[in-house]
């Protein structure tokens, strides 16, 4: 296997576990505060950021391109804040505006640069889709550095982002400042997303914030479990598709993290315990079972009181009438010892009738009214 | 600190969201140690004017003041229960880590909460009847025990002044009961409550105290003074239907053909 003599595979396996735990872990109180799509326009917003600082310096120095990330990624995220303060517009169309005009404004900004007849500008466009294979060690020490900030600066944070996260309005009246721990938390966001452009790309990277958290959110009820198994499914995706991506040529690493992102969501909203969609399925299929037990005891109990000898029997065919497939529910009630079969009769048992009174709500159901 | 100044003054309160004024112009005194109910008809302001009170709003003109100075130097003294329906109970987190962010403020930077904070989120628990759901996610809870979750993490802040939020609103029975009984102990310690409260018909049974609020201060004082006819009157105005809607919930005042005189004689 390669993977553990090739050192520049290693190097990209590492700067992609370092920024997908990053921005699974902090995606989380994106996810949670409802703010998912503003990773996604911190991520757009920051391409003409990337061009600009290029433009101005003349330099490709990974400390330079995303500091220029950061710096646009943070204006896209005030004006975000303004617009929605100053005007009617929502914070949807907000988001919206915002990451179009920014994206927009990079694109022309990238064109022009690709354009010009020098070759230092080569390699900018990767930008857009993510190349891990270009990652450096020094872009990897940059990632790392940058991303431990981040982490640390949660941690320090901790229960003020988690209050700011379930209830700010509260989180005011005990005086916090609110307004700076927002600040705080959309800065280690911004730092968190622009620190995996060049390996995800500005288009896909919101999806290594939202992703991780939603899925993770299916396995626990717990915040502290939700963000550390959020930073471990971003690691994991960000290494899947990393490692993928750099050993196939021309392949661009974001649509690869992506897909292996998928299959984590996919997995944890279908079978994740007690959130996941297929055991939601069996208790509601079980649900419906029971409920059709006893409609199917309910009409035995309702023959029965027609008869002035209660143990008289009634055939399949006429519970069959009224219930299609009832003879899998008598022979399941039955097995609770409900009612009773002789040849092809069927009779409700003493044990039924009392089962019946409660109408399937279990013998706590006189207490509970 | 001289204990003769009020709990709350509020002194020419206005709010306005955008153009349109909130609150007018309120004044207010409440004295330390009552049981205060503010009522008033859907948009008089009383949730804004308890938010305005908790710098949650921004007001226009006016100032808030708590024991006699202003509110940003006494949030100590001041515990919050926001309307249940303000938050995503969705939210990863147990029921006791809720009743525990009542310390937070106390707590200060860094620190965690602690063997001292769980045991006075019990407490609480305890108080409202809820210590069997200390382990519970919340989104397991019911309406009337969100409410009661609510009301357990403001005990914990320990506060002298109390501002509740519309805790009645579609509670159970049970939880009523909870809430009546806290809020009576509250008062036995010597604490000041308000609450923006929905329910004219038990205003005189649950508080000593009655702010009547629409857009202006009607009238506040002790229930048995300003819970007249007259100025409920005045604080429904033309909107009678809406008062007889709101006071017909108890049979003895259905075959009653004037909800308001009976019940200002309650």
């Amino acid at each position: 296997m390669s993977f553990w003599t090739d050192y520049t595979l290693q190097i990209v396996a590492l700067g992609a576990a370092a920024l997908g735990l990053t921005s699974g872990a902090l995606g989380s109180f994106a996810v949670l505060r409802k703010q998912s799509l503003l990773g996604d326009a911190i991520s757009h917003a920051a391409l003409p950021g990337i061009a600009l600082a290029f433009l101005l310096t003349g330099s490709k120095a990974p400390l330079v391109l995303v500091l220029g990330a950061a710096v646009a990624g943070w204006i896209g995220t005030l004006v975000v804040m303004r617009i929605v303060n100053a005007t009617r517009n929502k914070e949807d169309s907000a988001l919206g505006i915002v990451l179009a005009v920014f994206f927009g404004f990079g694109l022309v900004l990238l064109t022009l640069i690709q354009k010009r007849p020098d070759a230092s500008q080569a390699g900018l466009d990767r930008f857009l889709f993510g190349q891990a294979a270009t990652l450096l060690q020094r872009d990897v020490i940059l990632i790392s550095v940058l991303g431990g900030i981040a982490l640390l600066v949660s941690a320090v944070f901790w229960k003020e982002f988690k209050l700011l996260a379930f209830d700010p309005e509260f989180a005011t009246s005990i005086g916090l400042p609110v307004r700076l721990l927002d600040v705080i938390l959309t800065s280690v966001l911004v730092l968190s997303i622009v620190i995996g452009l060049q390996t995800v790309g500005v288009v896909l990277m919101s999806a290594m914030v939202v992703a991780p958290a939603a899925a993770a959110r299916q396995w626990t009820d717990r915040l502290g479990r939700m963000v550390l198994l959020a930073g471990g499914f971003g690691a994991l995706a960000g290494v899947s598709g990393a490692v993928i991506s750099s050993a196939a040529q021309h392949v661009p690493t974001g649509p690869t993290i992506v897909l292996c992102l998928t299959a984590l969501v996919v997995v944890s909203m279908a079978f994740a315990p007690t959130r996941g969609l297929v055991w939601e399925g069996v208790r509601q299929a079980r649900n419906r079972r029971t409920l059709h037990m006893h409609s199917v005891l309910a009409d035995l109990q309702a023959l029965a009181l027609q008869h002035p000898e209660q143990e008289h029997g009634h055939a399949t065919a006429v519970l069959e009438i009224v219930h299609p497939g009832a003879l899998h529910e008598l022979k399941a009630l039955e097995q609770r010892g409900w009612a009773r079969r002789r040849g092809d009769d069927w009779a409700i048992t003493p044990a039924g009738r009392a089962e019946a009174a409660t109408h399937g709500r279990g013998p706590d159901y006189e207490e509970e009214r | 600190m001289n204990d003769d100044t009020p709990a709350i003054e509020v002194n020419d309160l206005t709010v306005a969201y955008r153009e349109k004024p909130v609150l007018w112009d309120v004044d207010l005194t409440v004295p330390r140690g009552v049981l205060m109910a503010i009522v008033g008809p859907n948009g008089a302001g009383k949730s804004t004017l308890i938010k305005a009170m908790l710098g949650l709003v921004r007001a226009a003109a006016g100032e808030v003041l708590v024991h006699g100075r202003p509110y940003a130097e006494q949030r100590r003294q001041v515990a919050y229960v926001p309307q249940r329906g303000s938050v995503d109970w969705d939210f990863p987190t147990s029921v006791l880590d809720v009743v525990m962010m009542g310390c937070y403020g106390q707590l200060g930077w860094l620190r965690r909460p602690g063997k001292r904070e769980r045991e006075s989120a019990m407490a609480a628990l305890g108080q409202v009847a809820m210590q069997d759901f200390a382990d519970r996610q919340i989104s397991q809870l019911s309406g009337g025990q969100q409410q009661r979750v609510f009301l357990a993490r403001a005990l914990v802040q320990n506060a002298g002044l109390y501002l509740m939020d519309e805790p009645f609103q579609g509670v159970d029975a049970k939880t009523e009961r909870a809430i009546v009984s806290v809020l009576q102990q509250l008062r036995a310690d010597g604490k000041t409550v308000v609450v923006v409260h929905h329910d004219l018909e038990t205003v005189p049974e649950y508080f000593d105290s009655v702010l009547l609020l629409n857009v202006r201060r009607i009238a506040s004082g002790p229930v048995g003074e300003v819970f007249t006819e007259e100025n409920l009157r005045l604080t429904y105005g033309g909107r009678a239907p809406l008062l007889q809607r709101s006071a017909v919930r108890g049979p003895r005042l259905l075959d009653d053909t004037d909800p308001v005189t009976h019940m200002a004689a309650d």
